[in-house]
């Protein structure tokens, strides 16, 4: 029973961050602009809040100035592509680059250096309960905020009026704009979602997942986050169960690992890459699963006719 | 005042040559500031970074081996990119080049021969264009993002390197270091003259050649290029898009896996966890700034090594991490991207109200 609980308590701590970027790519895409900065956002948030948390010591600011630092780096990226009309791919790849480029020297002092955990919550008697406490009233405050991010997500995004624009937006960005809506403004608000969500996510990976900082310690999360978004078929509930899929295969190779069994830990490491291709195949190759959901705008520029 | 874009009529043709040196000088003064914020005297790191590589001989030709692996992947991902076709998975394809190639003197360490070099290059070439082939395929038969794909594949080739080299491809009488045996004889790229620089130089400007004269002047490179800007109209002229995703990742595959064996046989001489520092990677920004033209590649390639050399000298010489050499790249490509704006929009400042 102690073992099982342990296996969730990390399966929860790896899905964590995959959740929270991969939340956030969603509605971006939803807006109908693909960023593939999300790597780069990921780990600027991830140094950024170790450094404000290793030097004020507070976890929580850290938390802030993660967030912050995302959505500071998904700016540039909205600028370049919404103001600028950039090729999105391009852009969000050299977002990506900037962003490892950045974080790797930023970091650099702080390399080696024991970082501030974030605490779990502990409420007393609900917290106590045996197996079922540390695991639903145990986490840390943003497994919390993730799970309640996603919802949010869902809720907005399919019973709202501003999820109604944001689709409208993502799904055909002329009629959008004919009918009064601001189309770069709203995808310059949902590029700013995306970029705090992978804040949060480098934020967790920095101050929960491994508290200390290492030079390109996202680990290819936020281009896995990005695979979730389309293993989820643009929908938060599979975003959800896609998430800690991947979370438990991240895990599990540790664990095998553990047992002794002869399998390379190189192997083992790859799986979750190896998934992703995996995945991104069963899904994409399901034509009519993914026409549904699309959204159609997906990538391309609106240029306002004057 | 708010900034608005106007469309040109036409691509400006003048910005599209200005836009890179735009960018380089943006990337310059955007770097002297960081200097400043890291607390060095910015002309003198300047000096070091991008004038002191190109002063000495020595540094030269270090100059031209590292741009000769960057100008190889930059010119192929040119081919992709102008196709629209979205292969950042250059370093993974230049890892697996390495790999295949680096297996014949690693199970024939006794055999001699010219013959041993040329089954080398041949191997790696073929190794970087079948492990290109796989996200091609999954793009073709399943519309599987190749953007995602072709970069999981990177992570995949690295852990397949560690496990060979901390396992079976271990070098019985390297004290446990995850290196191969050293590579001599026919098994090294011969250098040219007494120093550095080997033949992978002349493979760079070769391809460049090459793949200048097929996006130019053949019916494969007019094909790429329709492809590119308007499938619809390519299918129209009998053009087969999926033919084409497979032939531009083929292609760059094959040119990464080559620029992989090159630095294998090359400037290492044995296999090593790590073949390449980021070259991959940095030839995405090297394909863009040379304008998708391999020409122009050629050029940005030299600059991109430059700017690698110049990471090391500051380093040496003020103590400045060379971590700067990545966020000088970073810059550099993310500039060079707002810069093309100007070649198809004109920016005027409007003030409010109209």
């Amino acid at each position: 029973m102690e073992a099982l609980e342990a296996v969730i308590l990390t399966i929860i701590t790896a899905s964590t961050p995959l959740l929270l970027a991969a939340t956030g790519e969603l509605v971006t895409e939803r807006s109908g602009v693909l960023n593939l900065g999300v790597e780069g956002m990921m780990i600027m948030g991830a140094v950024c809040s170790f450094a404000a948390a290793y030097t004020t010591g507070s976890a929580l600011l850290g938390i802030l100035v993660g967030l912050y630092a995302g959505v500071a780096t998904s700016m540039l990226f909205a600028f370049l592509t919404q103001t600028l009309m950039t090729s999105q791919v391009a852009t969000g790849l050299s977002l990506t680059l900037l962003g490892l480029g950045l974080s790797g020297l930023i970091g650099e002092g702080f390399t080696g250096l024991p970082g501030v955990k974030l605490e779990s919550i502990h409420i007393p008697l609900l917290t106590d309960i045996p197996f079922i406490g540390p695991i639903l009233f145990g986490q840390d405050i943003l497994v919390y905020v993730s799970l309640a991010l996603i919802a949010a997500v869902s809720y907005v995004l399919f019973h709202t009026r501003i999820g109604l624009v944001i689709n409208a937006v993502g799904n055909n960005h002329h009629s959008a704009h004919a009918l009064g809506y601001g189309v770069i403004r709203v995808r310059y608000a949902c590029i700013g979602f995306g970029g705090a969500c992978s804040g949060l996510a480098g934020a967790y990976l920095a101050l929960a997942y491994t508290p200390q900082w290492i030079e390109n310690m996202s680990a290819g999360r936020g281009w896995i986050a990005l695979a979730l978004v389309v293993f989820s078929t643009w929908l938060p509930g599979r975003l959800l169960i896609g998430a800690y899929l991947f979370g438990t295969v991240w895990i599990m190779g540790l664990y095998v690992q553990g047992l002794g069994v002869g399998i390379p830990s190189q192997l083992l490491s790859s799986l979750p890459y190896l998934v992703t291709i995996v995945v991104l195949v069963v899904i994409s190759g399901n034509r009519s699963l993914i026409r549904v959901n699309t959204p159609a705008m997906i990538g391309q520029p609106f240029a306002p006719e004057r | 005042m708010i900034l608005r874009l106007e469309r040109r009529s036409q691509r400006s043709t003048l910005m599209a040559f200005l836009s890179p040196l735009l960018a380089i000088g943006l990337t310059l003064a955007l770097g002297a500031i960081m200097f400043v914020a890291l607390g060095f005297d910015p002309g003198k790191a300047l000096y070091i970074y991008f004038i002191e590589p190109l002063t000495s001989a020595w540094s030269i030709e270090e100059v031209v081996v590292k741009a000769a692996p960057l100008i190889l992947i930059g010119v192929g991902l040119a081919v992709c990119y102008t196709a629209n076709v979205w292969n950042i998975g250059a370093e993974g394809q230049l890892t697996m080049g390495a790999l295949v190639g680096a297996s014949i003197p690693i199970y024939f360490p006794d055999w001699q021969s010219p013959l041993v070099l040329l089954l080398m290059l041949v191997l790696g070439i073929a190794g970087g264009a079948l492990f290109a082939a796989i996200p091609a395929f999954l793009k073709n038969r399943f519309s599987a993002n190749e953007i995602l794909t072709s970069l999981m594949l990177v992570y995949v080739a690295q852990l397949l390197l560690d496990w060979l080299i901390r396992g079976a491809w271990r070098d019985p009488d390297g004290y446990n270091f995850p290196q191969s045996i050293l590579f001599e004889g026919w098994q090294v790229i011969p250098p040219l003259g007494d120093g550095r620089v080997h033949i992978g130089a002349i493979f760079a400007v070769v391809a460049v050649i090459i793949v200048a004269f097929m996006m130019g002047r053949t019916l494969r490179g007019f094909e790429i290029r329709v492809i590119g800007t308007s499938p619809r109209a390519g299918s129209f002229a009998g053009f087969k898009g999926k033919r084409v995703v497979l032939f531009c990742f083929m292609l760059s595959g094959a040119l990464a896996g080559l620029a992989g064996i090159c630095e294998v046989a090359g400037p290492s001489g044995q296999l090593q966890p790590h073949v390449s520092p980021g070259y991959g990677f940095t030839a995405i920004i090297v394909a863009f700034l040379g304008r998708l033209n391999p020409i122009g590649v050629f050029f940005a390639g030299v600059l991109l090594a430059i700017s690698y050399m110049g990471g090391e000298a500051v380093q040496v010489e003020l103590g400045i991490s060379d971590k700067t050499t990545q966020v000088f790249q970073g810059m550099l490509l993310f500039l060079i991207l707002a810069c093309d704006t100007l070649i198809r929009y004109r920016i005027r400042l409007v003030s409010p109200g109209r």
